[in-house]
């Protein structure tokens, strides 16, 4: 037997609550990982993620639902008669044992024959074989990061699940380990569940993201998918930034639904909105705005136009720049040019007009908690 | 930075003072001496050779040793479990029972031994062997407690939390992770522990009944001389008890210098 061998199972969570004294960290949560898929649970700290995904490692017990893997009740299952494996937020790796031990621990514990032949092949799998003697506290960060990767994937779990594993390593080492994670992750097959408050990390290494937040998912999907349509408020905020309008609808059709925003009008397709009458929010991507300098740009059925504003900030993020335009009684809003000729392109205090096709606007099933942003 | 003369000289004498005690009795107990030990007779080996002679000075240490061993067992592993208990849960009464465990501390020995030997009396209890081992139960526990619940409060759970996540059932856990962890806290604390009930005597004193143990047996030979023998005695106790700080010290360093290496 070898890594190479592990098949991942299906995870399946079913009306899964928990409650502590006080207060309710998961309130319903539902959720279907299909074996071999890199998933991750997204959100701000005390959402609920970590709790959720201690449930699933059996460290906490669901107040009320059920936990499936593999199609298999394991809700009453012990922690410790789990075939699920994680990897520590602080790591935890023991630090009375070598870094082998630590690595065959979990073999020992199951009576698997020849641990230390595994324990050294999964070493080898993070490169780490050369240290096998050394003791954890030995080890850099990044070093420990992998000794408790290995010593969870050794067991060749039907489900891994990484606590914010990456949560105290340096953005450089950060980014590298990513990629090192998510190519261990093909190689070996396993499902993997990820929480993570890095929308970054999220999207870049999950086959499917979910958005938690205040205990419940708020949408789930690929990341791309969750990128160009998000569903609510929280997800336009929390993955990537967005500009949001509230108005009244005020025209509606077939192909379009269209909102006035104190005499802006801003039409979204009806098939990219989530609610077509009332009160509606109507949101785009800070990228696929533009700004017009020379005047109002020409008006077309195809493209939400608002203006004119005033450039109060510019910002240099190094590949783009980010700018804020106020705009009277409309509020502020974020468009990020790409720095291809001159930057900035163009300066503070400009008069400018901003502008987005239709197709990369999306509706909000709900309205942004503090109004506009 | 040069050191001033002053405080070396400072240092010296207080070192001095300090070591004068145990000098003079490591220097008597190769003292020719048959019965006072107190004035220089010439050196021999004599007494360091046979140690049992005087009177029952041997079953006195026997007994010493014994109810050191018994009673450290009892207490370090009561005291570990209370330490555990009282770190890792809360429950009502755990304010109450952290007070309760100051309390032999704080309350004067003779006190404690009076007050326990005034029970046992009542309770119709003969004192004995029992009575010392439950009297240096009783005043080790705390000890216990206090020294490993130290080592306990830096135990990550998290560590048992990652034993269970790797297939250890509640018991292989606390034997391959808590245990271990905390057994530098525990080994002081039984170190301790037997320091503290073979020296005892204000405690033992009021609950021995027949039963001699070696601080009752130089307190009641103090009145016509103390036999060269107990210096022996002590003097082996006090080499054996250097000789282990030693071992600790060399085992530490050796420990550092390969984890830094």
């Amino acid at each position: 037997m070898s890594l190479q061998d592990a098949r991942g199972a299906d995870l399946e969570l079913v009306g899964i609550r928990k409650e502590f004294p006080g207060f309710t960290a998961v309130e319903e949560l539902d959720l279907k990982i299909p074996a071999g898929q890199f998933f991750a649970l997204l959100g701000p700290s005390g959402c609920g993620k970590t709790t959720t995904l201690r449930m699933i490692a059996g460290l906490d017990q669901p107040t009320r639902g059920q936990i499936f893997l593999g199609g298999k009740d394991i809700t009453e299952t012990k922690s410790h008669d789990r075939h699920i494996n994680t990897v520590f937020q602080s790591y935890a790796l023991f630090p009375h044992m070598t870094v082998l031990e630590n690595v065959a621990f979990g073999l020992r514990q199951r009576k698997v024959a020849e641990p230390l032949k595994l324990a050294a092949e999964a070493l080898n799998l993070v490169e780490l074989e050369h240290l096998a003697a050394r003791r954890p506290q030995q080890l850099s960060g990044g070093q420990q990061q992998r000794v408790a990767l290995a010593r969870a994937l050794v067991n060749r779990p039907s489900l891994l699940l990484l606590d914010e594993p990456l949560g105290a390593l340096d953005l450089k080492l950060r980014r590298q380990m990513q990629i090192e994670l998510k190519a261990i992750q093909m190689e070996v097959g396993l499902t993997f569940l990820h929480v993570t408050h890095d929308q970054e990390e999220a999207m870049d290494m999950a086959d499917v993201v979910a958005v938690m937040n205040k205990g419940r998912i708020e949408q789930m999907g690929a990341p791309e998918k969750l990128y160009d349509r998000p569903k609510t408020a929280f997800v336009a905020k929390f993955l990537g930034q967005s500009n949001l309008f509230i108005g009244d609808v005020v025209e509606q059709n077939a192909a379009s639904v269209s909102i006035n925003v104190s005499g802006h009008k801003l039409t979204v397709p009806r098939a990219r909105a989530e609610k077509h009458e009332g009160t509606i929010a109507i949101g785009v991507r800070p990228e696929k705005a533009t700004f017009h300098e020379d005047g109002q740009p020409a008006a077309s059925s195809d493209l939400n136009i608002v203006g004119p504003g005033e450039i109060i900030d510019i910002r240099f993020t190094g590949v783009s720049n980010q700018y804020l335009i106020d705009i009277p009684n409309l509020g502020e809003v974020t468009v990020f040019a790409q720095n291809i000729g001159k930057s900035p392109v163009t300066e503070l205090g400009a008069k400018v007009w901003v502008s987005w096709k239709v197709e990369h606007a999306f509706g909000l099933a709900d309205l942004p908690a503090n109004g506009a942003k | 930075m040069r050191r001033p003369l002053g405080l070396a000289i400072y240092s010296l004498l207080a070192l001095v003072f300090l070591l004068i005690p145990i000098g003079y009795t490591i220097v008597f107990s190769f003292n020719d001496s048959t019965r006072a030990n107190t004035t220089w007779e010439g050196f021999t080996l004599r007494h360091w050779a046979n140690v049992c002679a005087t009177g029952n000075i041997c079953d006195a240490v026997g007994n010493s040793i014994l109810i050191g061993a018994v009673s450290t067992l009892i207490a370090t592993v009561l005291g570990t479990a209370l330490a555990i208990g009282l770190v890792r849960y809360s429950f009502r009464a755990r304010a109450s029972v952290n007070l309760l465990l100051f309390l032999p501390m704080a309350t004067p020995e003779v006190v404690l031994g009076a007050g326990l030997a005034a029970f046992f009396f009542n309770i119709g209890f003969a004192a004995g062997m029992t009575t010392i081992i439950i009297a240096h139960v009783m005043f080790c526990l705390s000890f216990v407690v206090v020294t490993v619940k130290a080592r306990v409060q830096t135990l990550d759970p998290v560590l048992e939390e990652a034993g269970r996540d790797l297939y250890a059932n509640p018991r292989q856990v606390f034997w391959k992770i808590t245990f271990p962890l905390l057994l530098p806290g525990i080994i002081s604390a039984a170190l301790l522990s037997f320091a503290l009930s073979f020296d005892d005597f204000i405690i033992t004193y009021f609950n021995s009944g027949p039963v001699n143990t070696f601080p009752k047996f130089i307190y009641v030979a103090a009145a016509r001389g103390v036999p060269a023998e107990a210096n022996v005695i002590a003097s082996a106790v006090f080499m054996l008890a250097i000789v282990i700080v030693l071992v600790t010290q060399i085992t530490g360093a050796f420990k550092r210098r390969k984890l830094s290496a």
